[in-house]
């Protein structure tokens, strides 16, 4: 796509409005090919900025992370950044804050936190708990 | 072209679901998904039945709604196959969510409406109140008369449907029971000629197309949707011309000729009939009696429901001087779809007529030619008044004292 879609008239448009997710044809295995790597279209969602809907965000430790790869398999909206099963952070531009990766990390404590959305990410760091002795309880 | 051919008679006698059942099947349609319902049941029953002969190489799909036998075609046309279904009625109404989807995600799909009463009270014989819930779903409505143009208008509404500038689905309307149960002389097409008339399906951004993914059914807000339906309803309106063309060419194959908008004695009429279905082949007979009295009657009927041919109908009815619109569908609070519509056409033309709207046949009640003639000549008296001698609406064919409304 030459033109940027927000210079197009109704007349430009895909019809049904299919969206296409890549800019040209794919003759690569997808699977092989990181996220960054990939030739995204504009329209695609990775390109949209949908963080703005979170109150409260997951903070990574990565000293205690044991890279299990838990909270990959359970985000729903693909914003755990892995590479060659190694944990690498959160992509806090479609990150919605919903807790689901913080609720099935399986360390003790837990490496990664929910904290305050206006908290910085080093703060919060500093204040990670300590390590739960046996019966203590885990909230 | 499906593997094993059938062998056809220049002339076979067919009622019109054998006609539409034949039709899907020289077309070589992918997928059939469709929960058959009366009176449109016998569509997918022949088609089943050609698919259990080997008939047929696409798949017939068993599902369980109509929602759900629309949503099958929606996926399975977005996938990149040729789909078609059939319904009528209530079918349809639990159809309808979906037909917005179909038009809206550009996926050409044939559907054989077999038109039937809605409930209440349940009712399975044919009236158009289910062609008028299709009018705004954004499809384009072809309406035929008898079961040799059920055939040749599901046929051509393959072609129509996948055209590049189109692409849009296709309704084949007829009337229930009064085509699709009656058998008459149909003259079909041999399976080569009639796919080779239609052609090979060339899908469109197709979702099995992996080296080149794409989402279909998005999501658009206030930023896009306006933009979307601009050009859909583009594409719609520009429909008319692909039709014309398509009706041309199959002259060509068939011999058979086809307008967008039909009409019967109009060169000389001074008062004239707009109707939908069956009704217009009676009113045929009912015009060569009257034109023995000395009353110059015509009669139009448009085979293009959608995009509704305006500019035509006006054309057609330009010399009438007393119009009756009809509508074989329950008034619900108002004058009929059609008269709104002929009303609109004729709107702004200087010769505007006076225009009636009668609705009649509610149910599958009949409108015999004798009643025609009456319809026609209270319409002489209008002509002769030179305005309506009446109220504007009547239902026609009721029983009981005479019901009509809005008195100018």
């Amino acid at each position: 796509m030459s033109k940027s879609i927000k210079d197009m008239g109704w007349d430009e448009l895909v019809p049904g409005a299919a969206l296409f997710s890549f800019e040209q044809t794919v003759n690569y295995n997808i699977a092989e090919v990181q996220p960054e790597d990939r030739t995204y279209a504009e329209t695609n969602s990775k390109n949209a900025y949908v963080g703005d809907w979170r109150v409260i965000k997951p903070v990574w430790n990565s000293e205690i992370c044991i890279d299990c790869q838990n909270c990959w398999i359970f985000c729903p909206d693909s914003s755990i950044i892995a590479r060659d099963k190694e944990m690498k952070g959160v992509d806090y531009d479609h990150c919605k804050g919903c807790g689901i990766c913080v609720s099935v990390c399986p360390t003790n404590p837990k490496s990664l936190l929910m904290f305050n959305e206006t908290e910085k990410n080093e703060d919060a760091l500093a204040k990670w708990p300590e390590k739960k002795k046996k019966g203590e309880s885990n909230e | 072209m499906n593997s094993k051919q059938m062998e056809l008679n220049t002339v076979e006698v067919w009622d019109g679901n054998m006609a539409n059942a034949q039709a899907l099947r020289q077309a070589a349609v992918d997928v059939v998904a469709a929960y058959p319902i009366t009176p449109s049941t016998a569509t997918v029953e022949n088609y089943a039945s050609m698919h259990a002969n080997g008939y047929v190489d696409g798949e017939v799909i068993m599902v369980e709604s109509e929602h759900a036998a629309m949503s099958g075609c929606v996926g399975a046309g977005a996938a990149g196959g040729r789909v078609a279904t059939a319904t009528s009625s209530q079918g349809l109404a639990l159809m309808i969510e979906v037909l917005y989807q179909a038009s809206g995600m550009r996926i050409p799909v044939v559907l054989c409406l077999v038109n039937r009463a809605l409930a209440a009270p349940l009712n399975v014989n044919g009236d158009h109140s289910d062609l008028y819930l299709t009018r705004d779903s954004g499809w384009v409505s072809l309406d035929s008369f008898s079961p040799q143009e059920a055939y040749d208008m599901t046929l051509m509404s393959f072609k129509i449907s996948e055209h590049e500038k189109v692409r849009l689905p296709v309704i084949s309307n007829q009337d229930g029971f009064m085509t699709s149960h009656t058998a008459q002389n149909v003259r079909p097409l041999s399976d080569e000629v009639a796919y080779n008339f239609i052609g090979d399906y060339k899908p469109l951004n197709a979702m099995l197309d992996f080296s080149k993914p794409v989402t279909h059914g998005v999501q658009t807000e206030h930023d896009w949707h306006f933009e979307h339906k601009a050009k859909q309803h583009a594409a719609l309106m520009a429909s008319k011309e692909v039709v014309k063309e398509v009706f041309e060419e199959f002259e060509k194959v068939s011999g058979r000729k086809y307008n967008i908008v039909e009409s019967y004695g109009m060169e000389d009429a001074e008062v004239a009939i707009v109707c939908l279905g069956t009704t217009y082949e009676s009113a045929i007979l009912a015009v060569d009696k009257l034109k023995e009295e000395g009353i110059k009657a015509g009669v139009v009927a448009p085979r293009l429901f959608r995009p509704f041919p305006l500019v035509e109908i006006a054309q057609t009815l330009q010399n009438a001087k007393a119009v009756a619109c009809m509508d074989r569908s329950a008034p619900g609070g108002t004058v009929g779809a059609l008269y709104n519509e002929v009303a609109g056409a004729l709107f702004n033309t200087s010769a505007r007529p006076v225009l009636r709207n009668l609705i009649y046949g509610l149910g599958g009640r009949d409108m015999t030619i004798n009643e025609l003639c009456d319809i026609y000549r209270d319409l002489n008296k209008d002509a002769k008044a030179g305005k309506l001698t009446g109220k504007i609406q009547k239902l026609t064919g009721v029983r009981g004292p005479e019901l009509s409304f809005y008195e100018l």
